[in-house]
């Protein structure tokens, strides 16, 4: 074998190596929602048994799946189509009209990130509260709008600069406002980004645990508060635990696997010049 | 002038169709095996009382504890029901977070709830929280490994006695330990035991005023004792067993003795769940220079806070749930076994419990020994026996049990640990006031 085939071998081995083990938890935690509760806890675990439903049937039973589902889907998306509306204009901005501040602003709303969310609980409790938005879908949207605004700005900011200004300038020659500059110009030029920045906003909108448990009781409460409600420290929870899990992750599985192309195609965007 | 006549027609409808809805009532809880059963029974009251809805919030402990507190803190009022414990009720009804319940109706028969439970949830002669099910803590044990090694149970055994059956039974190479013991650091896992180790060795948390005894003589010789016993005959990584784990080792056979909390018993008697179904005994919790406290005392209840908004719908739901006729409906419908203990005399003196629940009476007898306000041997100036009903004592009590793990796991000697957690402790009490 010629060494570039052996290097070959060995890179497309270390690849799949990782992609298992990566994987596995995730392959291992449907298989534990297949099993009886006694086989889930079962030392040496099982890998061959008999599959059994009962624990998606004991998790339907309990709980209205659907209506998770939806507040999820709603919020999660509701939310990152309120981040993009706000992110757009600002990254706009950033990128093509600079300050001297510019670079100040971009990094301190980064460290609103450093914040630990618990640190200020007490006060958008009592906000939400007096707003009427605790157990809304509209307060939980607000919410992680704010919180992935940091990160949708900033990866948006990175996407438009790498857009030459001498092609937005080719367009106001041509007579285009910026607002057409933007949508005929930026937005298509620059889609790939703004559809991974959506996905990674959407998807950190789908498994943020901390507000969705704490802001909302049963009317909007999402899969992460259904996932919740399975996990227990009295008997024995983990095959009911794991098919709760499958079904949480289940939509925004086949949701990445669907769009997996632009993601990649959106985080490798100008990577190469 | 269409428009203008359409909209308060629609208007009016709106309103009606609200007030054809019934009341809805939030109910949060914890999913425990006892509550998923109440919540199955929904529909059982829901038929019984047309007039109320129940909507369910239902979280696992710490997570439903941190957003009640959330919510109760800044009256929030989302919820009509909240399950709290024994510990949370008197510091929550000292803030007049919780409706009082003093006009229970005369067919709820408060008199039957037995008693250390009802003084536990009791402020000044009123009930602040209707108990759902209580436990205490007594001592499991493999009767087929004490026949086999000769060993005769007693009637109280001591904690000597349980070291040298411990040594009689331990068997590591078969996968065989002689005691579990729980290990998880926190004021709810490790504690709630050590807690109740260290009182029956004369010790206390604090003394008349407030001041911590975690490095005194009694607390170093019980956790001297607790420490050596588990590095001799418990299972490895013991730090990481909590009352979860231990009755996952427990019921597949890898325990010879478990001292936890009286609530595992039903789950034992399950064959699908549990090997030992055929071979297992009962005890109280072992003592050893005093009695007192050498059981625990918990319980779940049903309370309504002050910011619910419907709080009759609320009471007519806690008492359904917490009656009589709610223990029948249950074991009628789920079996006698799966019945909320702990919290009636009449439960226990139900003939159907009694042949389903051999363990019954030492439950019962269990509860009723348990009082939180003498668990110590030396006066102290708390309430509770494995908590100290103080507002610090989550942090107090997990700090402690992280640095006990500590010595428990050999990172450092039992003396160094309570050394620590002592400052520690004291630290924390002089910031929250108790003294200069």
């Amino acid at each position: 074998m010629n060494p570039t085939m052996t290097k070959k071998l060995l890179l497309t081995l270390l690849a799949w190596s990782i992609a298992l083990i990566v994987f596995f938890p995730i392959f291992w935690m449907v298989l534990t929602g297949f099993k009886t509760e006694g086989e889930a806890v079962a030392t040496p675990p099982s890998l061959f048994f008999e599959p059994t439903l009962a624990g998606y049937h004991t998790v339907m039973a309990r709980a209205d799946y659907l209506k998770f589902a939806l507040n999820s889907i709603v919020i999660s998306f509701g939310s990152t189509l309120l981040a993009l509306i706000v992110a757009i204009p600002a990254a706009y901005s950033m990128a093509f009209l600079p300050t001297k501040r510019t670079q100040g602003t971009l990094l301190w709303m980064l460290s609103t990130k450093m914040l630990p969310p618990v640190g200020v609980l007490m006060p958008v409790y009592l906000l939400f509260r007096d707003m009427g938005l605790l157990d809304s879908q509209l307060g939980l949207t607000i919410i992680y709008m704010l919180m992935n605004l940091p990160i949708v700005v900033w990866m948006l900011y990175t996407f438009f600069k790498d857009i030459p200004k001498d092609i937005l300038e080719a367009g106001r020659m041509d007579g285009a406002g910026t607002l057409q500059e933007v949508f005929y110009l930026l937005l298509p030029l620059t889609l790939p980004g703004i559809a991974s920045t959506g996905l990674l906003s959407v998807i950190l909108s789908w498994n943020e645990a901390f507000w969705s448990l704490n802001l909302t009781t049963s009317d909007a409460a999402p899969l992460t508060a259904f996932i919740a409600s399975f996990s227990s420290p009295e008997g024995l929870f983990w095959a009911k635990l794991s098919a709760a899990s499958t079904l949480a992750i289940a939509p925004i599985l086949i949701f990445g696997w669907m769009t997996q192309k632009q993601m990649v195609r959106g985080l490798t965007f100008g990577a190469v010049k | 002038m269409y428009l203008k006549h359409i909209l308060p027609l629609a208007g009016a409808a709106t309103l009606a169709s609200f007030a054809a809805h019934a009341e809805i009532i939030t109910v949060a809880t914890v999913n425990n095996n006892d509550m998923i059963i109440m919540q199955g029974l929904t529909d059982e009251f829901e038929k019984a009382h047309p007039d109320i809805d129940l909507e369910w919030v239902v979280l696992e402990e710490n997570v439903l504890r941190q957003r009640l507190t959330t919510d109760i803190a800044t009256d929030g009022g989302q919820f009509d029901v909240m399950t709290v414990g024994t510990y949370e009720v008197p510091i929550w009804a000292n803030q007049d977070w919780l409706v009082e319940l003093d006009d229970l109706p005369e067919s709820y028969n408060e008199q039957d709830l037995i008693k250390p439970i009802r003084d536990g949830l009791s402020q000044d002669g009123s009930l602040y929280a209707l108990p759902f099910y209580g436990e205490s803590s007594m001592m499991y044990y493999r009767t087929d490994l004490f026949e086999k090694a000769g060993i005769e149970m007693s009637d109280q055994p001591t904690w000597d006695q349980v070291q040298d059956w411990a040594s009689q039974i331990n068997d590591p190479d078969s996968d065989v330990y002689g005691i579990c013991l729980r290990g998880k650091p926190g004021w709810g896992e490790n504690m709630a035991f050590i807690s109740t180790l260290v009182n029956t060795f004369g010790g206390r948390w604090f003394d008349e005023d407030w001041h911590p005894e975690i490095n005194s003589p009694e607390w170093k010789e019980a956790v001297s004792f607790y420490v050596d016993l588990m590095n001799k005959y418990g299972p490895p990584g013991a730090t990481s067993n909590g009352f979860n784990e231990n009755q996952a080792l427990f019921s597949s056979g890898k325990c010879g003795m478990w001292v936890d909390a009286t609530s595992a018993a039903g789950k034992f008697y399950d064959a699908d769940e549990s090997q030992v179904a055929d071979k297992l005994g009962f005890a109280p919790a072992p003592i050893a220079k005093t009695p007192k406290g050498a059981n625990w005392l918990w319980s779940w209840t049903l309370a309504i806070p002050t910011s619910s908004d419907s709080k009759d719908a609320a009471k007519t739901f806690i008492t359904w749930a917490t009656s009589q006729e709610y223990i029948e409906l249950v074991g009628e419908k789920e079996g006698w076994t799966s019945v909320p203990p702990g919290t009636r005399e009449s439960t226990y003196e139900n003939p159907k419990y009694q042949e389903a629940a051999p363990f019954a009476d030492f439950v019962l007898n269990a509860i009723q020994t348990a009082d939180p306000t003498d668990s110590t041997l030396k006066p102290s100036p708390y309430i509770g026996v494995q908590t100290v009903n103080i507002p610090e004592f989550q942090s107090v009590g997990t700090q402690v049990g992280q640095m006990i793990g500590a010595a428990l796991s050999g990172q450092q000697s039992v003396d160094a640990a309570l050394d620590q957690a002592q400052r520690s402790v004291e630290r924390t009490m002089r910031q929250a006031g108790y003294y200069d």
